[in-house]
């Protein structure tokens, strides 16, 4: 079972990772695998289950509203590929 | 003196017998002169190793030393490291040197460990094998021809090689259990949120727990009790106080239930292995302990359902890797897009690629329910099993893997088949369940591991029945040839 | 035909937190770019985020001032899109389960009449990062200051029939906001930002039109403007035998016109799930009654105490009451002059209309509230006419001092002196006998009218500071005297 080439398009696109033309085949027939794989899925009765998304039922603590960062712009700006005035620069955004 | 444990290690030290500047310095040059045939290091911090034991050393002889005071140990290069390089196995990484240190990183500095260097592992922890790290496969040192597990292969490689008497590790499906099946050491996954994931690079955070692979079950406890912490900065660590995991490990088990599913020694498994997997259970028996028979009816769902959460999770954690901030960043892209899908497809590997655009299908219009939300219903029937199981049991047995170390290469072309080397570990991940995994003996001459599932924060039982079927084995004392 | 035009609101307002919704960094506006931005902001591996008390406080607040059910039980989502303004690939939101669920209030029209606007729901979500579109050879600059600012975003059922209407309802939600303090409301620094989701149809048609989104929309009067433009658009388009397509447009303010956002147009596909990283977040009655009952005044309490308690109208209530600030200067001059009604006239005229002129707004009102009283106090006690009331706010606006210092200097005080009256109405007759020949000759009910002439040349004479009562009645007895 593999998966058509225009969806693994799609799913490039809105994952925005660059598929070469040589491995579109492979990537698909692999995804293919997986998918039928996790389709046993579909076999099983859940009705009535509530979804867990997490394993264990814990509630989220809150945080005290308080500034406790300091200022590390010079640090952090040092990974970036490509800075310039305190910014990082990438390719023109149009909108 | 890489034959000691960390136990050993902690009385040597404070008895004299050898000061942390001559162990570090030792393990530092096995590391050189060795693993070259391993590879399960990706960054070696030699220097600052150094500089870390002479600090070590002077604490010592003041007598103001924390618990693992000049003791060495590994990191897996997954947590951030305040000014070393922290890649997690990816060429997107490779140029990351983090600004701040992971919780972990940061107990066990305050415990006064010396950091021995970034251990091997599959690129951002994806995968049973270690070979889709950008830094190369790892090798087994009980048969370099083979894989040492993963993802965290490398952080068992390098204690099953006696080149760190201890190591970090991060458990998402058995990436902890598994690779110390692989190699004959000890590993230990804790309980969802009993060990912070702050600075520990993310693949799939609802199933991603870090924890030891060491020699024993006592080293596996000491360096819990250090990774171990509540941490306000992670939202999903446990806010409950930290056991003393060494308290129980003398106690005995007799009248101990274990738990044993039918389903972990059906189809698919080794007979060998299953051989050795039964001969410890009645190695239990001898010590007191009661087999009960259970059933985890929906176990089989565990792979499937895991391969829809996981991608699914991983995709959206993973879209941070763009480009922009830090890490790779493709050449002259030629406008916003084109950085995206190049940066992105150039810095992934084929593993990652396939997991990410395998989540984003799981949670794209028209199948989030058919997938998503059918994988998150059967979690929770997954997790229903063991809490009904754990009415009846104290903790559950069975193999960690259903096959020893395969060979290199063996299973790359066939994902599917990779993903089934974890049948037995994943479900505990999607309950948030401790598991370990101890040496119990070989198959086709390689090591087995025995899975222990406990209940949820029962790690200090765990350990205990770890711990006394070591003091009645000596599998777990059994050294690769290579380690020599 | 007669036209409708259908209009539903977002509206994203930024929380006067300290801190960010899930990290420790500051909110300060106006910060030097990536000054304000941490290891979470940014979205650095391995950081995980911990959410803001205050800004669920705040959330809650809005809720019940809004008359909503809050949500007890609220999940954090993960909407996923890239773009460069958000570092960690998708925005941490809230979709199935919101902190603040349906609600409505009134909102307020010019004609006097109210109209109940419905809540669909509001959210807690984290704001986007600024991608700053001067060039940097050829290339785009991110500041991530912004990036992690808490929001609520307010959704409105499309319950509003004109432009007038929306810009009522942004009002009121703005009033709200401020009152509870939850949020500055600076509009011109993005605090509060909306988009306009508009339709048209015939009139009694039930189902809606397809919508186009207005974005960014950062002023009440651009709102107002956008609509109005987007709605005609979409009637000539019908009209023309076209079809309006589901889009989003940008509202150009020099050109007065929307255009079409082709670059969000790319097929979206949010893939929204649960956020692994956060759990659940629980509220207890006990805390949401504790809300409750700290709670501030509200524009419509306020105004209805107003009417009540000061006899206002009710439009000058409203008036009044719009902004939190206006109607604490207007009950301290009420309070400190005693005088409510002419406090509000006062309040709603001349200090309106300064401020206006100054473009200043009331905690800046070069009058303060005290110096106001004192005036209505010296008209009160009759020692100057309101006439002259105006020379002194406008010698106050100029900074001046208080009413009686600028009355003591200019000498404005009213001349209530017999003797001296009586000079001025013996002068004015004495200079005008012609006048007052055709006064004699003139039939009695014609006389009160023909005073007139005389009142007005001796206001004149008095240079406007004569009591015009004792004028009148010395006046008349003297004019009478001649018959």
């Amino acid at each position: 079972m593999a998966v058509d080439a225009q969806t693994i398009e799609k799913l490039a696109e809105l994952a925005r990772i660059a598929i070469s033309e040589e491995t579109i085949d492979e990537v698909s027939s692999r995804l293919g695998d997986v998918l039928q794989l996790v389709d046993q899925l579909q076999a099983v009765n859940t009705d009535g289950v509530e979804p867990m998304a997490h394993p264990l039922d814990e509630v989220q603590v809150l945080r005290k509203d308080a500034v406790t960062e300091p200022n590390r712009r010079e640090a952090f700006l040092a990974l970036a590929p490509q800075s310039e005035a305190g910014l990082y620069l990438v390719p023109k955004v149009i909108d | 003196m890489h034959q000691l444990t960390i136990a050993e290690i902690i009385r040597g030290l404070r008895d004299k017998q050898f000061s942390s500047v001559e162990l570090t310095s030792h393990y530092l040059e096995r590391i050189q002169q060795l693993d070259s045939q391993f590879n399960s290091f990706i960054t070696v911090t030699s220097e600052q190793a150094l500089k870390e034991a002479a600090t070590a050393d002077a604490r010592l002889a003041q007598g103001d030393a924390p618990a693992l005071c000049g003791v060495p140990v590994a990191h897996k290069d997954i947590f951030c490291t305040n000014g070393v390089r922290t890649s997690c196995g990816s060429k997107m990484l490779d140029n990351f040197v983090p600004p701040y240190d992971a919780t972990v990183i940061h107990n066990f500095q305050q415990a006064g460990a010396i950091s021995l260097g970034k251990t091997n592992m599959d690129e951002f922890a994806m995968g049973s094998s270690n070979e889709t790290s950008y830094y190369g496969a790892v090798k087994n040192p009980w048969d370099v021809e083979r894989i040492p597990g993963g993802s965290s292969g490398g952080s068992a490689a390098a204690v099953a090689a006696l080149l760190a008497p201890g190591a970090t590790a991060t458990d998402t499906g058995g990436s902890i259990r598994q690779p110390a099946a692989m190699t004959g050491t000890t590993g230990l996954k804790p309980t969802y949120g009993r060990v912070s994931r702050w600075g520990m690079i993310a693949f799939a955070s609802s199933l991603d727990q870090g924890g030891p692979i060491t020699r024993t079950a006592e080293d596996a406890a000491l360096m819990l009790s250090i990774m171990a912490s509540p941490d306000a900065k992670d939202s999903t660590c446990l806010d409950r106080p930290v056991q003393d995991y060494t308290a129980q490990l003398n106690d005995a088990i007799a009248g101990l239930k274990i738990g044993v599913p039918s389903e972990y020694f059906g189809e698919g498994l080794d007979s060998e292995v299953g051989a050795r997997v039964q001969d410890a259970l009645k190695e239990y028996e001898k010590l007191g302990a009661e087999l009960v028979e259970i059933s985890l009816p929906h176990s089989k769902l565990a792979v499937p359902a895991y391969y829809v959460i996981a991608p699914a999770e991983a995709s959206a954690n993973l879209s941070r890797f763009d480009g922009v901030r830090y890490g790779y960043r493709c050449e002259n892209p030629a406008d916003l897009r084109d950085l995206y899908m190049r940066s992105r497809g150039e810095g992934f590997g084929e593993e990652v690629k396939r997991r990410i655009l395998v989540g984003s299908y799981a949670l794209s219009a028209g199948y989030y329910d058919a997938y998503y939300n059918k994988a998150q219903q059967v979690r929770r029937l997954i997790k229903q099993d063991f809490v009904d199981a754990f009415d009846k049991v104290d903790v559950i047995m069975g193999p960690t893997a259903p096959n020893p170390a395969f060979k290199l290469g063996e299973k790359n072309a066939d994902p599917v088949a990779m993903y089934l080397e974890d049948i037995y570990t994943i479900a505990t991940n999607l309950a948030g369940l401790p598991g370990m995994s101890i040496p119990c003996g070989f198959a086709h001459g390689l090591p087995v591991g025995l899975q222990i599932i406990g209940n949820y924060l029962d790690e200090a039982r765990m350990l205990n029945v770890a711990h006394q079927f070591q003091q009645a084995s000596d599998w777990h004392q059994q050294t690769a040839p290579a380690a020599e | 035909m007669e036209w409708e035009v259908v209009i539903g609101l977002e509206v994203h307002v930024q929380l006067a937190t300290q801190s960010k919704i899930f990290s420790g960094a500051s909110t300060a506006f106006g910060a030097d770019p990536n000054t304000q931005a941490c290891a979470v902001d940014l979205a650095m591996p391995g950081t995980l985020p911990v959410p803001n008390e205050e800004a669920f406080r705040f959330a809650v607040m809005f809720g019940l001032a809004m008359n909503a059910e809050i949500g007890k039980r609220s999940v954090f989502e993960r909407k996923n899109y890239f773009y460069p303004d958000l570092p960690k690939g998708y925005q941490t939101t809230q979709l199935e389960q919101p902190i603040v669920g349906e609600g409505q209030i009134e909102i307020h029209l010019e004609d006097g009449s109210s109209k109940t606007v419905r809540l669909h729901h509001a959210h807690l979500e984290e704001d986007a990062g600024k991608s700053l579109h001067e060039d940097f050879h050829g290339m785009s600059g991110i500041d991530l200051n912004r990036a992690g600012t808490p929001l609520i975003e307010i959704v409105s059922e499309p319950d509003m029939r004109s432009a007038a209407e929306a810009v009522a309802y942004l009002k009121k939600i703005h009033s709200i906001v401020t009152y509870l303090g939850i949020s500055d409301g600076d509009m011109s620094q993005g605090s509060l930002r909306c988009d306009a989701n508009v339709s048209v149809r015939l009139k009694g048609e039930e189902e809606l039109g397809t919508r186009t989104e207005i974005k960014n929309l950062n002023s009440f009067r651009f709102i107002e403007k956008a609509i109005k433009v987007e709605a005609q658009r979409q009637i000539d388009l019908i009209e023309d035998g076209g079809r309006v397509v589901q889009e989003t447009r940008l509202y150009d303010a020099d050109k007065n016109e929307t255009r079409s956002m082709r670059s969000k147009e790319v097929a979206n596909d949010y893939r929204y799930f649960p956020c692994p990283d956060l759990l659940p977040v629980v509220l207890s009655d006990e805390y949401i009654e504790q809300v409750r009952g700290d709670l501030p005044e509200l524009p419509d309490a306020k105004c209805a105490r107003f009417e009540k308690e000061y006899g206002l109208s009710a439009y000058d209530a409203d008036q009044l009451t719009q902004e939190r600030l206006t109607a604490n200067y207007f009950e301290q001059v009420a309070a400190k002059s005693g005088e409510a009604k002419l406090a509000a006239n006062w309040v709603m005229g001349e200090v309106a209309a300064l401020l206006n002129r100054e473009e200043k707004s009331i905690e800046q009102s070069p009058v303060n509230a005290e110096h106001l009283a004192g005036l209505i106090a010296r008209i009160k006690d009759g020692t100057i006419s309101s006439k002259i009331a105006k020379q002194v706010f406008e010698a106050m606006a100029n900074g001046d001092g208080d009413a009686d210092a600028v009355i003591e200097a200019k000498g404005l005080k009213q001349v209530s002196d017999t003797g001296a009256i009586e000079k001025l109405v013996d002068d004015v007759i004495a200079a005008s006998s012609a006048q007052v020949e055709n006064y004699r000759n003139a039939d009695p009910d014609k006389r009160p009218k023909m005073m007139g002439f005389f009142v007005g040349q001796i206001m004149k004479a008095s240079k406007g500071q004569a009591n015009p009562q004792m004028i009148n009645k010395i006046l008349k007895e003297k004019l009478d005297a001649l018959l």
